[in-house]
Protein backbone atom coordinates (compact mmCIF):
# COMPACT_ATOMS: atom_id res chain seq x y z
CA UNK A 1 0.00 0.00 0.00
CA UNK A 2 0.95 3.42 -0.64
CA UNK A 3 -0.02 6.73 0.44
CA UNK A 4 0.95 10.73 -0.12
CA UNK A 5 0.91 12.43 2.98
CA UNK A 6 -0.40 16.27 1.49
CA UNK A 7 1.88 18.72 3.52
CA UNK A 8 0.23 21.40 5.86
CA UNK A 9 -2.96 19.67 6.29
CA UNK A 10 -3.95 18.57 9.65
CA UNK A 11 -7.30 17.99 8.63
CA UNK A 12 -6.25 15.18 6.63
CA UNK A 13 -3.74 14.16 8.66
CA UNK A 14 -4.72 10.25 9.99
CA UNK A 15 -6.26 9.32 6.52
CA UNK A 16 -3.11 7.13 5.86
CA UNK A 17 -3.33 5.39 9.35
CA UNK A 18 -7.35 5.21 9.19
CA UNK A 19 -7.18 3.59 5.90
CA UNK A 20 -4.27 1.16 6.99
CA UNK A 21 -6.42 0.53 10.15
CA UNK A 22 -9.42 -0.73 8.05
CA UNK A 23 -7.88 -3.00 5.39
CA UNK A 24 -5.94 -4.85 8.27
CA UNK A 25 -8.76 -5.01 9.97
CA UNK A 26 -11.00 -6.37 6.68
CA UNK A 27 -7.73 -9.31 6.27
CA UNK A 28 -8.53 -9.91 10.25
CA UNK A 29 -5.24 -9.07 11.32
CA UNK A 30 -4.64 -9.64 15.20
CA UNK A 31 -6.37 -6.36 17.03
CA UNK A 32 -3.00 -5.67 18.93
CA UNK A 33 -0.81 -5.17 15.58
CA UNK A 34 -3.52 -3.05 14.27
CA UNK A 35 -3.44 -1.06 17.33
CA UNK A 36 0.13 -0.98 17.57
CA UNK A 37 0.36 -0.31 13.68
CA UNK A 38 -2.44 2.67 13.41
CA UNK A 39 -0.59 4.60 16.68
CA UNK A 40 2.71 4.36 15.50
CA UNK A 41 1.60 5.74 11.56
CA UNK A 42 -0.39 8.20 13.01
CA UNK A 43 2.65 9.93 14.97
CA UNK A 44 4.92 9.37 12.08
CA UNK A 45 2.32 10.62 9.36
CA UNK A 46 1.66 14.01 11.59
CA UNK A 47 5.89 14.51 12.02
CA UNK A 48 5.14 15.09 8.27
CA UNK A 49 2.93 17.12 8.32
CA UNK A 50 4.38 19.16 11.29
CA UNK A 51 7.88 18.93 10.83
CA UNK A 52 8.53 18.30 7.01
CA UNK A 53 6.12 19.22 4.05
CA UNK A 54 4.46 15.80 3.45
CA UNK A 55 6.01 13.16 2.50
CA UNK A 56 5.45 9.49 1.51
CA UNK A 57 4.24 6.45 3.16
CA UNK A 58 4.85 2.45 2.04
CA UNK A 59 3.08 -0.65 3.99
CA UNK A 60 3.85 -3.97 3.78
CA UNK A 61 1.69 -6.19 5.03
CA UNK A 62 2.41 -10.01 5.50
CA UNK A 63 0.74 -12.72 7.72
CA UNK A 64 3.59 -12.42 10.59
CA UNK A 65 4.47 -8.88 10.23
CA UNK A 66 3.98 -5.20 9.08
CA UNK A 67 6.67 -3.32 7.56
CA UNK A 68 6.17 0.90 6.91
CA UNK A 69 8.41 3.10 5.45
CA UNK A 70 7.26 6.99 6.10
CA UNK A 71 10.03 9.37 3.87
CA UNK A 72 9.71 12.78 3.59
CA UNK A 73 12.13 15.66 2.41
CA UNK A 74 11.57 18.21 4.89
CA UNK A 75 14.42 19.98 6.80
CA UNK A 76 15.76 16.46 8.77
CA UNK A 77 16.55 15.88 12.01
CA UNK A 78 19.83 17.39 13.82
CA UNK A 79 20.21 14.77 16.25
CA UNK A 80 18.62 12.09 16.45
CA UNK A 81 19.06 10.51 19.27
CA UNK A 82 17.60 13.64 20.67
CA UNK A 83 14.48 13.89 18.79
CA UNK A 84 14.03 10.69 20.20
CA UNK A 85 13.70 11.60 23.70
CA UNK A 86 10.62 11.94 25.42
CA UNK A 87 9.53 15.81 26.16
CA UNK A 88 11.72 16.95 22.86
CA UNK A 89 9.94 18.70 20.58
CA UNK A 90 10.82 21.82 17.99
CA UNK A 91 7.05 22.03 17.52
CA UNK A 92 5.45 25.68 16.49
CA UNK A 93 3.25 27.30 18.91
CA UNK A 94 0.08 27.02 16.61
CA UNK A 95 0.38 23.49 16.19
CA UNK A 96 0.94 22.79 19.90
CA UNK A 97 -2.74 24.80 20.52
CA UNK A 98 -4.19 21.87 18.42
CA UNK A 99 -2.48 19.19 21.01
CA UNK A 100 0.97 18.61 19.61
CA UNK A 101 4.71 19.04 20.63
CA UNK A 102 4.52 16.85 23.69
CA UNK A 103 7.56 15.83 22.51
CA UNK A 104 6.25 11.85 22.59
CA UNK A 105 5.94 11.09 18.93
CA UNK A 106 8.86 9.34 18.56
CA UNK A 107 9.17 7.38 21.49
CA UNK A 108 5.34 6.34 20.93
CA UNK A 109 6.64 5.22 17.58
CA UNK A 110 9.71 3.06 19.26
CA UNK A 111 7.43 1.57 22.22
CA UNK A 112 4.57 0.31 19.88
CA UNK A 113 6.82 -1.16 17.23
CA UNK A 114 9.16 -3.85 17.49
CA UNK A 115 11.79 -2.17 14.91
CA UNK A 116 12.60 1.05 14.05
CA UNK A 117 15.26 2.78 12.42
CA UNK A 118 15.47 6.77 11.59
CA UNK A 119 17.39 8.13 8.96
CA UNK A 120 17.73 11.90 8.66
CA UNK A 121 20.35 14.20 6.29
CA UNK A 122 19.94 18.12 7.06
CA UNK A 123 18.38 19.71 3.97
CA UNK A 124 17.44 16.18 2.69
CA UNK A 125 14.96 14.53 4.82
CA UNK A 126 14.05 12.04 7.02
CA UNK A 127 13.08 8.34 6.16
CA UNK A 128 11.53 6.46 9.17
CA UNK A 129 11.27 2.83 8.87
CA UNK A 130 9.04 0.54 11.33
CA UNK A 131 8.16 -3.31 12.03
CA UNK A 132 5.55 -4.57 13.96
CA UNK A 133 5.49 -8.45 14.45
CA UNK A 134 2.41 -10.31 14.93
CA UNK A 135 3.65 -12.77 17.70
CA UNK A 136 0.21 -14.62 17.42
CA UNK A 137 0.59 -15.51 13.74
CA UNK B 1 -22.14 -0.76 31.03
CA UNK B 2 -22.71 1.25 27.54
CA UNK B 3 -21.56 4.92 26.44
CA UNK B 4 -25.38 5.75 25.92
CA UNK B 5 -26.11 4.57 29.82
CA UNK B 6 -22.89 6.47 31.07
CA UNK B 7 -24.39 9.92 29.05
CA UNK B 8 -27.91 9.47 30.60
CA UNK B 9 -27.06 9.30 33.63
CA UNK B 10 -24.50 11.40 33.60
CA UNK B 11 -25.93 14.24 31.99
CA UNK B 12 -23.94 14.46 29.25
CA UNK B 13 -24.64 15.47 26.13
CA UNK B 14 -25.01 13.29 23.11
CA UNK B 15 -23.07 15.38 20.23
CA UNK B 16 -23.04 12.60 18.07
CA UNK B 17 -22.71 8.15 17.96
CA UNK B 18 -25.08 6.40 16.38
CA UNK B 19 -25.14 2.82 16.70
CA UNK B 20 -21.50 3.22 19.15
CA UNK B 21 -23.63 4.49 21.76
CA UNK B 22 -24.38 1.18 22.23
CA UNK B 23 -20.63 0.20 22.99
CA UNK B 24 -19.47 -1.11 26.26
CA UNK B 25 -17.10 0.79 28.30
CA UNK B 26 -14.74 -1.31 30.26
CA UNK B 27 -14.14 1.38 33.33
CA UNK B 28 -10.93 2.81 32.51
CA UNK B 29 -10.69 6.20 32.32
CA UNK B 30 -7.79 8.99 30.68
CA UNK B 31 -7.18 12.39 30.95
CA UNK B 32 -4.58 14.44 29.01
CA UNK B 33 -4.68 17.04 25.78
CA UNK B 34 -1.63 16.70 24.38
CA UNK B 35 -2.13 14.13 21.73
CA UNK B 36 1.14 11.88 21.60
CA UNK B 37 0.56 11.28 25.21
CA UNK B 38 -3.06 9.82 25.22
CA UNK B 39 -1.87 7.81 22.45
CA UNK B 40 0.90 6.30 24.18
CA UNK B 41 -1.48 5.64 27.12
CA UNK B 42 -5.19 6.09 26.44
CA UNK B 43 -6.39 2.69 27.38
CA UNK B 44 -8.61 0.41 24.49
CA UNK B 45 -12.38 1.01 24.60
CA UNK B 46 -11.99 3.16 27.61
CA UNK B 47 -12.86 6.58 27.95
CA UNK B 48 -10.88 9.65 26.98
CA UNK B 49 -11.88 13.31 29.15
CA UNK B 50 -10.54 15.77 27.41
CA UNK B 51 -10.83 19.82 26.43
CA UNK B 52 -9.28 19.31 22.95
CA UNK B 53 -12.33 18.90 20.53
CA UNK B 54 -10.72 19.26 17.17
CA UNK B 55 -10.34 16.92 14.10
CA UNK B 56 -6.92 15.40 15.63
CA UNK B 57 -9.57 14.60 18.48
CA UNK B 58 -11.26 12.27 16.20
CA UNK B 59 -8.48 10.46 14.72
CA UNK B 60 -6.61 9.64 18.29
CA UNK B 61 -10.05 8.38 19.58
CA UNK B 62 -10.09 6.06 15.89
CA UNK B 63 -6.69 4.58 16.50
CA UNK B 64 -6.70 4.09 20.03
CA UNK B 65 -10.13 2.59 19.80
CA UNK B 66 -11.75 4.59 22.47
CA UNK B 67 -15.08 4.23 23.15
CA UNK B 68 -15.69 7.34 23.61
CA UNK B 69 -14.67 10.89 23.76
CA UNK B 70 -15.93 13.40 26.35
CA UNK B 71 -15.24 16.89 25.90
CA UNK B 72 -15.46 19.20 29.27
CA UNK B 73 -15.20 22.66 29.97
CA UNK B 74 -17.90 23.41 27.99
CA UNK B 75 -15.74 23.76 25.05
CA UNK B 76 -16.65 24.53 21.19
CA UNK B 77 -17.05 22.10 19.14
CA UNK B 78 -16.96 22.36 15.35
CA UNK B 79 -19.27 20.94 12.78
CA UNK B 80 -16.68 19.52 10.94
CA UNK B 81 -15.77 17.76 13.89
CA UNK B 82 -18.45 16.54 14.82
CA UNK B 83 -19.49 15.23 11.06
CA UNK B 84 -15.94 13.51 11.09
CA UNK B 85 -16.85 12.04 14.15
CA UNK B 86 -20.16 10.66 12.99
CA UNK B 87 -18.28 9.59 9.58
CA UNK B 88 -15.43 7.78 11.75
CA UNK B 89 -18.57 6.12 14.31
CA UNK B 90 -16.91 8.06 17.09
CA UNK B 91 -19.23 9.05 19.80
CA UNK B 92 -18.43 12.51 21.06
CA UNK B 93 -20.03 13.42 24.54
CA UNK B 94 -19.45 17.15 26.34
CA UNK B 95 -20.66 18.56 29.42
CA UNK B 96 -20.07 21.86 31.03
CA UNK B 97 -18.23 20.75 33.54
CA UNK B 98 -14.04 20.53 34.53
CA UNK B 99 -12.27 17.35 33.48
CA UNK B 100 -10.97 15.92 37.11
CA UNK B 101 -15.09 16.26 37.92
CA UNK B 102 -16.54 14.62 34.81
CA UNK B 103 -13.82 11.57 34.97
CA UNK B 104 -14.41 11.33 38.55
CA UNK B 105 -18.01 11.24 38.18
CA UNK B 106 -17.99 8.57 34.98
CA UNK B 107 -15.52 6.53 37.37
CA UNK B 108 -17.67 6.48 40.27
CA UNK B 109 -20.82 5.20 38.23
CA UNK B 110 -18.82 2.59 36.36
CA UNK B 111 -17.01 1.58 39.25
CA UNK B 112 -18.38 1.93 42.33
CA UNK B 113 -21.81 1.56 41.57
N1 LIG C 1 9.90 13.96 9.82
C1 LIG C 1 10.59 14.85 10.56
N2 LIG C 1 11.33 15.82 9.94
C2 LIG C 1 12.03 16.72 10.67
N3 LIG C 1 12.07 16.75 12.01
C3 LIG C 1 11.37 15.80 12.68
C4 LIG C 1 10.60 14.82 12.00
N4 LIG C 1 10.02 14.01 12.92
C5 LIG C 1 10.41 14.47 14.12
N5 LIG C 1 11.23 15.56 14.00
C6 LIG C 1 11.90 16.31 15.09
O1 LIG C 1 11.92 15.50 16.26
C7 LIG C 1 11.24 16.14 17.33
C8 LIG C 1 10.55 15.12 18.22
O2 LIG C 1 9.49 14.46 17.50
P1 LIG C 1 8.27 13.85 18.30
O3 LIG C 1 7.31 13.27 17.33
O4 LIG C 1 8.80 12.93 19.36
O5 LIG C 1 7.65 15.11 19.05
P2 LIG C 1 6.74 16.28 18.45
O6 LIG C 1 6.27 15.92 17.09
O7 LIG C 1 7.50 17.55 18.56
O8 LIG C 1 5.52 16.30 19.47
P3 LIG C 1 4.35 15.18 19.59
O9 LIG C 1 4.69 14.08 18.63
O10 LIG C 1 4.39 14.72 21.01
O11 LIG C 1 3.08 15.87 19.24
C9 LIG C 1 10.30 17.13 16.67
O12 LIG C 1 9.92 18.21 17.50
C10 LIG C 1 11.16 17.59 15.46
O13 LIG C 1 12.12 18.54 15.89
MG1 LIG D 1 5.37 14.07 16.73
Amino acid sequence: MHYVVPPDDFTRAGEASSAVKKTLKQIGMNPDVIRRVAIAMYEGEINMVIHAHGGEITVDVAPDRVDMVLADEGPGIADIERAMQAGYSTAPEEVRNLGFGAGMGLPNMKKYTDEMTVESTLGVGTTVRMSVFNHAG
Amino acid sequence: MTVEQIAQKLDLRIVCGGDSLQREVNGRLYCCDLLSIVMGRAPADGVWVTVMANLNTVAVAVLCDLACVVVAEGMAIDETVTARAEQQGVVLLATEKPVYETARAIDRYCNEA
